[in-house]
C-alpha cells in the first residue's frame, strides 16, 4: 500500500517532473483566459486542483465498479458533480472569485488535466496515491497560472497581487493582459520548451515526456487526455487490455 | 420576445467583437491542431457551425423546459455535458447512415468537437445571458461562424509561414501562437463596432 515515499514521489511529479502546464502542455483554455492577474490566476489553479484532487480519489474508489466501456460517461459526471460542488461553494463564499473567473469554473469539466488524470492514473491505481497524484497536479497547474499571471499583471499592471512592484516611471504594456499578450506568453513559454527539448536532445537526455504545446496536430496526436481518446478505440482496447492483466493479478 | 436589432447585435458581438477563439480562449484545441491546411481548417468550421448551433438549441429548450420547471438549474453542468457528449454521438450516426456525402466530410471532426470547450461554453453562456431558445441558437451560431472565420484565416498564414525561416525553438506551436497573437491584435479593432 502507499507508503509515504509513494505520496512524496506523487506530490514532486506533479509539482515539477510531469508540471501539467510548463512540461505536458496540458489544459491551455483556462491557463490563457484566466491568467491576467496572479490572483485569478492562484483562484483558478486551486479551484482546479480541488476538483481534480477528489475526483481522482473518488474514480480510484470506483475502478473496480466503473465498467471499461462506459468509463468516460463516468468520469464525466464525477468530475461534473464535483465542479458543480466547487461553483456552488465560490457563489457562496467567493462570490468576487466567481465573477472574475465566470464560465470558466463550469468550463474545468472539460479541462483535459483532469480527464488525463483520471484515465492514466486513477483508474490504474489505489485511491491514497491518487488523491494526491492530484494533489501534485493540482499544486503544478496552481504554481504555473500563478507564475504567469504574476508574469502578465507585472508587465501590463505593474503590481504583483494587487502590490505595486514596478517604479513609478514605468508605462505599464497594456497588451499583456488583455488577449494578445496571453498569446504571446505562451508562445514564449513552448519557445523555452522547444530549446530545452532541442538541447536536451543535442545531449542525448530523454524528452519524450515533454509535451509539444497541447495538440501539435489534434488529428495524430498521441498525447494524453485529450478530447481524440474519447473515442480512440484502439487506445481503449490497449487499456482494457491492461486492465485485464491488472484484474487477473 | 427578443427583437431584430438585439439579434443582430449579437450575431455581430458574438462572431467579431468576443471572438471566442481569440477573446474567450474558447476551442483552443481543434483551433491549433486543425489548422495546417485550409481546407481541413473550412471541414473543422462547418463542423463546428453544425454542433454548436444544434447543442444551443438543444441545451435552451432543455434548459427552459426540463431544469427551470424541476428547479434544478443548478445540475446544468452536468446536464449539458452529457446532452453535448450524446448529441455528438447520435449526430455522428444520423449522418453516417443518412447523409454520408456530407459524413465523409465531416465525420472525422465530429468526435474532435465532443471535447471542445466552445460546445459547452456556449451553452452555459446563453444560460449566464439569460438568452431565450432564439437569441441563444444565433449566439451559437455567432460564435461559431466566428471559430471559422479565425480557423480559415490561421490556416491560411500557416500555409504560407510554412516557406518563412524560421527560428528553430520558434517552429511548430510557438510560432503558431504568435501568429494567433496578431490576429488578437487584429481583431482588437472591431471592439469599437459596437
Amino acid at each position: 500500500m502507499a507508503g509515504k515515499s509513494n505520496v512524496t514521489e506523487r506530490l514532486v511529479n506533479g509539482i515539477i517532473k510531469e508540471n501539467p502546464t510548463f512540461v505536458l502542455t496540458l489544459g491551455m483554455c483556462p491557463t490563457l483566459a484566466v491568467t491576467t492577474s496572479a490572483m485569478n490566476g492562484l483562484g483558478m489553479g486551486l479551484t482546479t486542483a480541488a476538483v481534480l484532487a477528489l475526483s481522482n480519489m473518488i474514480i480510484s474508489l470506483m475502478r473496480n465498479i466503473i465498467p471499461n466501456k462506459v468509463r468516460i460517461p463516468a468520469f464525466i459526471v464525477i468530475i461534473a458533480s464535483f465542479v458543480t460542488v466547487v461553483e456552488l461553494l465560490l457563489k457562496a463564499y467567493l462570490p468576487s472569485l466567481n465573477d472574475a473567473l465566470g464560465v470558466y469554473i463550469p468550463l474545468i469539466v472539460v479541462n483535459c488535466i483532469i480527464l488525463g488524470r483520471a484515465e492514466s492514473y486513477a483508474y490504474f491505481n489505489s485511491p491514497i496515491p491518487s488523491l494526491f497524484d492530484g494533489v501534485g497536479m493540482g499544486l503544478g497547474f496552481s504554481i504555473a497560472l500563478t507564475l504567469i499571471g504574476g508574469f502578465r499583471e507585472l508587465l501590463g499592471v505593474g503590481e504583483v497581487f494587487g502590490y505595486r512592484v514596478m517604479p513609478e516611471s514605468y508605462t505599464p504594456i497594456g497588451i499583456f493582459v488583455l488577449a494578445p499578450g496571453a498569446f504571446f506568453v505562451l508562445a514564449t513559454l513552448t519557445a523555452v520548451q522547444n530549446y530545452i527539448k532541442i538541447s536536451g536532445a543535442k545531449k542525448g537526455k530523454d524528452t519524450s515526456k515533454i509535451g509539444s504545446g497541447c495538440s501539435e496536430d489534434c488529428m495524430n496526436c498521441g498525447e494524453k487526455g485529450c478530447g481524440k481518446r474519447f473515442y480512440d478505440t484502439t487506445e481503449a482496447t490497449v487499456e482494457l487490455d491492461k486492465k485485464d492483466v491488472k484484474e487477473e493479478n | 420576445m427578443e427583437t431584430v436589432k438585439d439579434l443582430l447585435i449579437i450575431l455581430i458581438s458574438s462572431s467579431l467583437v468576443s471572438n471566442v477563439v481569440l477573446s474567450q480562449f474558447l476551442g483552443l484545441c481543434p483551433f491549433l491542431g486543425v489548422s495546417k491546411k485550409t481546407n481541413t481548417a473550412v471541414g473543422m468550421g462547418v463542423a463546428v457551425i453544425f454542433v454548436i448551433t444544434l447543442a444551443s438549441a438543444v441545451a435552451g429548450v432543455m434548459y427552459k423546459f426540463l431544469l427551470v420547471p424541476l428547479g434544478i438549474e443548478y445540475l446544468q453542468t452536468i446536464c449539458f455535458i452529457l446532452v453535448i457528449a450524446a448529441l455528438v454521438q447520435f449526430v455522428e450516426m444520423f449522418l453516417r447512415k443518412a447523409l454520408p456525402a456530407l459524413y465523409e466530410a465531416l465525420g472525422v471532426y465530429l468526435p474532435l468537437i465532443t471535447t471542445n470547450c466552445a460546445v459547452l461554453g456556449v451553452a452555459l453562456t446563453n444560460v449566464q445571458k439569460e438568452y431565450g431558445i432564439l437569441a441563444g441558437v444565433v449566439n451559437g451560431f455567432a460564435t461559431s461562424a466566428g471559430f471559422t472565420i479565425s480557423i480559415i484565416i490561421l490556416a491560411g498564414i500557416r500555409e504560407k509561414i510554412q516557406y518563412n525561416d524560421v527560428p528553430e525553438s520558434f517552429k511548430g506551436m510557438p510560432i503558431v501562437l504568435v501568429t494567433a497573437g496578431l490576429m488578437a491584435i487584429a481583431f482588437c479593432g472591431f471592439s469599437g463596432l459596437l
